[in-house]
Parts: structure tokens; C-alpha cells; sequence
């Protein structure tokens, strides 16, 4: 076996292993605790999984791209709620009245548009300030949630469309419309990353960027585009969320930041850039809502269950982190 | 001489990783006062064999002995317990704390409620630096002190316990001339003192001029011991490698082509100032100077990476402007970094991946990248340079230095170049590959590539050079053909002796 085969696998696998532990964790221990008598592994919770998973799991994807390009992004929970937003108040504008449903496809463009405004924002300030981007998107995530609060002080925004409620729950094959939007995005965002030059050049600029230069690529460009596809996925993610719901507080999005961090570093990408994979990220996105799911399953209340991923992810860090320390070991040999 | 025993001696020591036998049985004594010098290709066990020495590896056989003590060592800070000291090629200073505060980290003196004693400190680091001969105190922010200087303060923290043994591993890398001179007397200085002192090191020229005996390891095996006066360059090259190495003059001529590059009265603020020069298709021009006179500056202009503040740089007869990399390579103008690994490679990704990094975009099929012609590209260098990997597959990161900056140079090749720029190309590569780089050089050039070779090693730049432009001090001082330059005429260029000839 090549040195660095076993932690590669390992690597690789590992996020994988640590979903079927807890399906079959959640499977054993919800025999006994849980409050219904519905099995966990059921086929219609399983479907509802992946649905619940989609508002994380798509901005994810756009974290997992910028995190590779060595970048991080902390505003996509305010852009989400600016874009929903968007979404709701855009389909009441007496502009639009005479569009009818016409106005739902408008509306949704609206808020797409404005998810990639913001996100071009936040990738042209890094591009031409050279600002980490941790802080640019540290105080963009307070300028756009306070743009959120001005949009309608502490009021909900609430318009809804049955139409579009109608798609938002329609199920195709079984699984729902967020589900399927989820993979559509985790697909095109696979291509992206390992089919383009694109993807290609945001590796290389995320694992060596001084090198990446002096190959002629231009990191500017790469950076801003990659923030333009997480504000845009952020907006996906709202128009999906809310299509459904109707109604937008603004509160809604906080914390998301974390959330979907937390999903991406669970699937192995590194916070240093350089490395890390879309279906991975995936694993990350189903384990962190298996786990919510299966602890409430149990019983467990939203307290613990925050305690207990919060455990998990350091866990798996340091894992990781051995890991890697063994593989360098071997591969010095 | 009296009969003396040795102040550290190795014993058949071995050490096997899986698959690989890294130290075969190798046996070495270092006396007191003496320079005794450890040599080997990159891979021959040198670093193994000191992190064996250092505790980080145990020895699977064989017994490390201190002053006919056998000892266990637990790990460098017991190897440092018990006298052996290391200064390694890498500096590890904090920046920002003073030089006192890096020679006695972990052990600062103390006052009562755990203070520091301030004054102890600045007594106790100015007794070790006066010995040493600097020109900082106690005071200086290390962050402030050239590399040379801070490597002294690595040799100062060194001398801060009863140090038995110094190995000193590839300390020069970094020095200029006159440093490295600072550097030899410090090193005479311990020697007079009695100090055992290993040093590792691929120049040829230091061994000669500061050791006294020379051992050599090949793939772990411990190759022998002589006396440095016994022997020469390569006696020595023949007992690393097992044959002789070509390091003679450069005197294969062929017809150049028209000029590929000219500069004229090019500056850049106070780094260098009106450069002019002109570089021929088939040619190689080396550019040879102490550290920090201007030539890796003059490449990082003509590659994008500065502006010049005057001057005006023209490619095939036609004024052009740069301005960043990617204008460079548009341009023809391709650059091999100093550092290969911070500037040159991606580490974390494959050979081809690296190999067509410039070139993605051009070779792109509709939207997506083409992994044939990448691979194809990637196969066709790997053949023609030699390059030996397992696979396109392969990270970079895993390859020897060589290999490494094979890629680097496949790289640029495989986009046909105007004018290749080749900055050290043989840092910190074993001396078989130093020999193949060397002539691949040899080859551009009569495959009618225009080349600029920037070295600070003279036999190199001898070596693979038509021309030789000697640099001082930002300045161009002189313009050697072949044929008239000398070692003696370079030195003196090179050190500002001699003024600037009429051109």
C-alpha cells in the first residue's frame, strides 16, 4: 500500500462512517427513548432530512468554494434574509401587479440579483483592499443585517403565494423541491470546482497564492467571482426557504454563517484553503441535520443538541488534525 | 597529539522506515576541536541521521555515545541537556521579542513572584554576545536583524549551555559572502575552544575552506572518512555520487539568434539602477552578485512583480510595459523562482496540475478543463526533463527538490518562452541533479531559447554562461564573455573592487 493510503481513505471516508454510525446510533437508541413509535430510518423522515438540509446545505456549497479559494464568508446569513426579503416584499409591488403569477419568476430573479450584488461587494472590497476577508465579511454581515432591520424595522415581511407554496411543497421522484435544488446545486458546483479552469485556478490561488500570481493567474477576479456564486446561493437558499414559509423575521439567517462553517469544516475542507471537496461538504450538510434530527428524535431538546455538535466538531478536528499529522510522518519517509 | 577522545561518536547506527532502509549502519566520531563535515545527496540519510542524533527519531541499532557515555537521547531538548546543540538551515525566532528574550525563551531568569529579571538577562545575553563579536545588543527586535544576524542569535542561544557538540545544517543557505565569513570565524572561534563541530553543507567550497575531515553517507550507507587536505571537489562529488561531476568551464558555442530581450537604463528606487542589457536567442546570460544587489529584483521587473521607476525593457526590438505576472507570460517571459516551494509549485496539487497551471485557460475545451492535453503536455516534459515520478497523480509536495523544479521548468517550457529567467536554479538540490539542471540549461540555450541564469553559486554561473554580468550593489559593474572571465576578475566586480569599465 502507497504511505498515506490508509489516513487518505480515512480522510476521505471519514464523514461517510460517521453517518451511518449515527443512523445506526439513532436506529439502536431510538428503540428505546424515542417519543413516537415511528422508526428513525423511515423513508418519508429520511426524505424530510434532505429537504430540511437544502437552506444550509446550498450555502454551503458557496462556502466550500470560498474556503478552497482560501477566502471565508460571515456575512451569507444576513444576505439570506436581505434576499427573502426581497423575495416577499418584490411579488407585493403595485409595479408588478399586473404580472399575476408572471410575478413569481421576476421576483425570484429580484432576489437572486440581490445576493450576488452583495456577495460582488464583499469580493470586490477583498480584491481591492486586500483586507482578510474575515473582517470584510464580518462588518458586511452587520451592514446587511442592518439593512435588514431598515427594510422593515422589527416587523415580519409576509406575503404568500399559493402557487408558489404549491411548487415549494410539490415532491418529484419523492424528494422535495428544496432537495432537488440542493443537488442541482452540489452537481453544478462539483463541475464547477473540478471541471473548470475556474475551479482549478481557485485551488491553486487557496493552496499557494504567491505561486498561483507568478503563474499569471489573476486572484482578483477568481475571488470575486466565487463571493458573487456564495451571495447568489445564499439568495437561492432564501428564495427555496421562503417560496415555502410565507413570512421573513429579521432575525432570520443568524448564526447561519456558523452553521454552514460548521458543515464544511465537518466535511474536510481546511479554513487555510487549498484544499477541500464538494461531496464531502454534502456528508458534512446530511450529518449536521441527521444529528438534529435524530437527537430530537430521541428527545433531547435544542439546548443539548447544540452542545453535542458543538463537541463533535472539535472532536472531529482533532481527529483530522492526527490524522494529518501521521500522513506527514509517512510521507517523509 | 595526545590521544583524545571523541566528544560524540556514532556506532553502526540503522534505521529503518517501512520500505525503506534510511541509515544503514552508519558509524561517525567527531573530536574535540575539530570542523568535521557531513556530506551527501539530498535522500543519502543526513536528516535522518541528525533526528536520530537530536532524539526525534530512536535508532533501531547502534549506540550514540558522549564522551564514551552511551546515551539515550529523548528529544532535542535533552540532546541540548546533554550538550549537543543544533542550528538548523531554518530559523526559528520570534519575530517580534528582543534578542535577550529569544536566546533565553522557556529559561528567563526570575525574580521573586515569578518576574523577570531584566537586568540578569541583558548581562547574560551581551557576555554570550560579545563573544560572538556582533554589532546588536540585548535590546534589538530580532524582526530588525538581517537573516545573518539572526542566525547568530540562533548560534547565541546555542552557546547558551556548555555546548559539547554544534552541528550546524546548511547554515550558509541564506549568507551572503561577508556573512558567511562572520559565520567561518564564529566557527574558529568554537573550534579553539574545543568544540565538537558536525557541519552539513552541499557547497563545496566551505567544506574546503573551514573543515577538516569529511565524511559522506550514500543512500544511508556511510560512504568513509578523509582528511579534507587529502582530497578535492571530486574525490569528494565521486564518493556522494559514485562518478566524477562536469562543473568546467562552459565552452560549447553555437550561433546565436537575434536579440529576444533588451533593458536599457533600467531602475528601480534604491534596489538597482540603470541596468542595461541585451540577450540573445541561444544564449545564456548569468547574473552573478552578493545577495541583495539587485538581480532576483531585476527578474521580479521583467516578470510583472515590480514596476520600474525608469527605464525601458524591449522584446524583439519593441518597448513593452509589464505589469503584473500575467503580462509577463502573455509577453513570452517566463520566470523560475528563487524559492520554488513558496513561489514556484502548488504543493498540495498533482505534477500535470502544476505543470499546466499557466496554461488551463488556453488549453480549456468549451467551459471545461481538457485533461487529455493536460496529461499529454504533462508526459511529453516529464520524458524530455527526465522527471521521475510515479504519475501525473503524484503531489508535488512528495517530490525530491530536484524533480521539483524539473516541474517548475517543464512548466514554462511547455509554453515556448521568449526569454526564460532562472533564478538559483540549483538551491537546494543534491549534486546529481545540479548536473542534469545544469545541462538541460545547456540545451535551452541551443535549442535557441533565450535564457537568464541568476546564481550565487560562481562554479554555476561558469558553468552554463556565455556572458556573465557581475552585479554590486544595484549596480552592473562589468560584462564577462567566456572567454575573458576569470574567478579572480569576477570576485573583484562582484565585491565593488573594481570600478566600472567603459562600456
Amino acid at each position: 500500500m502507497q504511505p498515506g493510503t490508509l489516513s487518505t481513505f480515512l480522510k476521505r471516508g471519514a464523514i461517510w462512517g460517521f453517518i451511518v454510525l449515527e443512523l445506526i446510533f439513532f436506529t439502536v437508541a431510538g428503540e428505546f427513548l424515542s417519543v413516537s413509535d415511528k422508526a428513525f430510518m423511515d423513508v418519508d423522515n429520511m426524505l424530510l432530512l434532505f429537504k430540511q438540509s437544502a437552506p444550509i446545505g446550498i450555502i454551503a456549497m458557496g462556502m466550500t468554494i470560498v474556503m478552497i479559494n482560501g477566502n471565508i464568508d460571515l456575512s451569507v446569513g444576513a444576505t439570506y434574509a436581505l434576499c427573502a426579503i426581497v423575495l416577499l416584499d418584490s411579488m407585493t409591488w403595485p409595479m408588478f401587479a399586473g404580472l399575476g403569477d408572471w410575478v413569481i419568476p421576476v421576483s425570484w430573479l429580484l432576489a437572486l440579483a440581490t445576493g450576488v450584488a452583495l456577495g460582488a461587494l464583499n469580493g470586490l472590497i477583498v480584491w481591492k483592499t486586500g483586507v482578510d476577508a474575515f473582517i470584510v465579511t464580518l462588518g458586511s454581515m452587520l451592514g446587511y443585517r442592518g439593512l435588514v432591520f431598515m427594510y422593515n424595522g422589527e416587523q415580519p415581511t409576509s406575503h404568500l403565494n399559493w402557487t408558489l407554496v404549491d411548487f415549494a411543497e410539490a415532491q418529484f421522484l419523492g424528494l422535495h423541491t428544496p432537495t432537488w435544488f440542493l443537488l442541482g446545486v452540489t452537481v453544478a458546483i462539483w463541475f464547477l470546482m473540478n471541471r473548470t479552469v475556474h475551479g482549478r485556478n481557485a485551488y491553486a490561488i487557496g493552496n499557494n497564492r504567491e505561486a498561483a500570481v507568478n503563474a499569471g493567474i489573476r486572484v482578483g477576479p477568481h475571488m470575486m467571482i466565487n463571493f458573487m456564486i456564495i451571495g447568489c446561493l445564499a439568495a437561492l437558499s432564501a428564495v427555496v426557504f421562503y417560496s415555502e414559509s410565507g413570512s421573513v423575521n429579521p432575525n432570520d439567517g443568524e448564526l447561519y454563517e456558523l452553521w454552514v462553517i460548521t458543515a464544511v469544516v465537518l466535511g474536510g475542507t481546511k479554513l487555510t484553503g487549498g484544499a477541500g471537496s464538494i461531496i464531502s461538504t454534502f456528508g458534512g450538510v446530511v450529518a449536521i441535520q441527521l444529528l438534529r434530527k435524530g437527537l430530537a428524535h430521541i428527545g433531547a431538546d435544542t439546548s443539548t443538541v447544540n452542545l453535542v455538535i458543538g463537541l463533535i466538531l472539535i472532536a472531529v478536528l482533532f481527529l483530522d488534525r492526527q490524522l494529518n499529522v501521521k500522513g506527514k510522518e509517512e510521507l517523509k519517509v | 597529539m595526545t590521544e583524545q577522545i571523541p566528544v560524540l561518536r556514532l556506532e553502526g547506527i540503522v534505521k529503518t522506515f517501512p520500505g525503506v532502509r534510511a541509515l544503514d549502519g552508519v558509524s561517525l566520531s567527531i573530536m574535540p576541536g575539530e570542523v568535521h563535515a557531513l556530506m551527501g545527496e539530498n535522500g543519502a540519510g543526513k536528516s535522518t541521521l541528525m533526528k536520530v542524533l537530536g532524539g526525534i527519531h530512536q535508532p533501531d541499532e547502534g549506540r550514540i555515545i558522549i564522551e564514551e557515555q552511551p546515551v539515550v537521547m529523548a528529544g532535542p531538548l535533552d540532546a541540548k541537556a546533554k550538550g549537543i546543540v543544533f542550528i538548523h538551515q531554518e530559523l526559528s525566532l520570534a519575530d517580534e521579542l528582543s534578542v535577550a528574550e529569544n536566546i533565553y525563551l522557556g529559561e528567563l531568569p526570575r525574580k521573586r513572584f515569578g518576574l523577570v529579571d531584566w537586568a540578569e538577562l541583558e548581562a547574560k545575553t551581551n557576555g554570550i554576545l560579545e563573544k560572538l563579536k556582533v554589532g546588536f545588543d540585548a535590546k534589538t527586535r530580532v524582526g530588525d536583524l538581517s537573516i545573518a544576524n539572526q542566525q547568530m542569535v540562533e548560534i547565541a542561544r546555542a552557546l547558551t549551555v556548555d555546548a559539547k557538540a554544534v552541528i550546524f545544517d546548511e547554515p550558509t543557505a541564506s549568507l551572503t559572502d561577508a556573512e558567511k565569513t562572520v559565520l567561518f570565524e564564529v566557527i574558529a572561534d568554537l573550534k579553539a575552544q574545543g568544540v565538537g563541530i558536525a557541519y552539513i553543507s552541499h557547497r563545496m567550497e566551505e567544506i574546503f575552506r573551514i573543515t577538516d575531515r569529511i565524511s559522506v553517507l550514500r543512500d544511508g550507507q556511510y560512504q568513509g572518512t578523509v582528511n579534507t587536505g587529502d582530497t578535492d571537489e571530486e574525490g569528494v562529488t565521486h564518493m556522494m555520487i559514485g562518478r566524477k561531476l562536469d562543473l568546467s568551464r562552459n565552452e560549447s558555442h553555437h550561433e546565436l539568434g537575434n536579440v529576444a530581450l533588451e533593458v536599457r537604463g533600467l531602475s528601480c528606487g534604491d534596489l538597482y539602477r540603470d541596468v542595461s542589457f541585451e540577450l540573445r536567442r541561444g544564449e545564456v546570460v548569468g547574473f552573478y552578485g552578493l545577495v541583495g544587489a539587485g538581480r532576483t529584483e531585476i527578474a521580479e521587473t521583467l516578470f510583472g512583480l515590480r514596476d520600474p521607476s525608469a527605464g525601458t525593457i524591449l522584446l524583439d526590438g519593441e518597448e513593452v510595459r509589464i505589469h503584473s505576472p500575467h503580462d509577463a507570460i502573455e509577453r513570452g517571459i517566463s520566470l523560475v523562482p528563487e524559492d520554488r516551494k513558496a513561489q514556484g509549485l502548488v504543493l498540495g496539487m498533482n505534477c500535470r496540475d502544476n505543470m499546466t497551471l499557466p496554461q488551463v485557460d488556453d488549453l480549456k475545451a468549451g467551459p471545461f478543463v481538457a485533461d487529455g492535453a493536460e496529461i499529454a503536455i504533462f508526459d511529453q516534459y516529464r520524458d524530455k526533463l527526465d522527471i521521475r515520478t510515479p504519475g501525473w497523480k503524484q503531489l508535488v509536495g512528495n517530490l525530491s527538490g530536484g524533480n521539483q523544479q524539473k516541474i517548475v521548468i517543464g512548466k514554462w517550457l511547455s509554453m515556448h518562452p521568449n526569454v526564460l529567467i532562472v533564478d538559483e536554479p540549483t538551491r537546494g538540490i543534491d549534486v546529481g541533479s545540479k548536473a542534469e539542471i545544469h545541462n538541460l540549461i545547456r540545451d535551452l540555450a541551443a535549442q535557441g531559447y533565450a535564457v537568464i541564469v541568476i546564481s550565487s553559486e560562481m562554479p554555476e554561473v561558469l558553468h552554463v554562461s556565455d556572458r556573465i554580468v557581475a552585479m554590486y550593489s544595484g549596480r552592473i559593474m562589468r560584462t564577462f564573455t567566456s572567454e575573458e572571465v576569470t574567478e579572480e576578475n569576477l570576485i573583484a566586480a562582484i565585491s565593488g573592487l573594481e570600478t566600472q569599465k567603459v562600456a
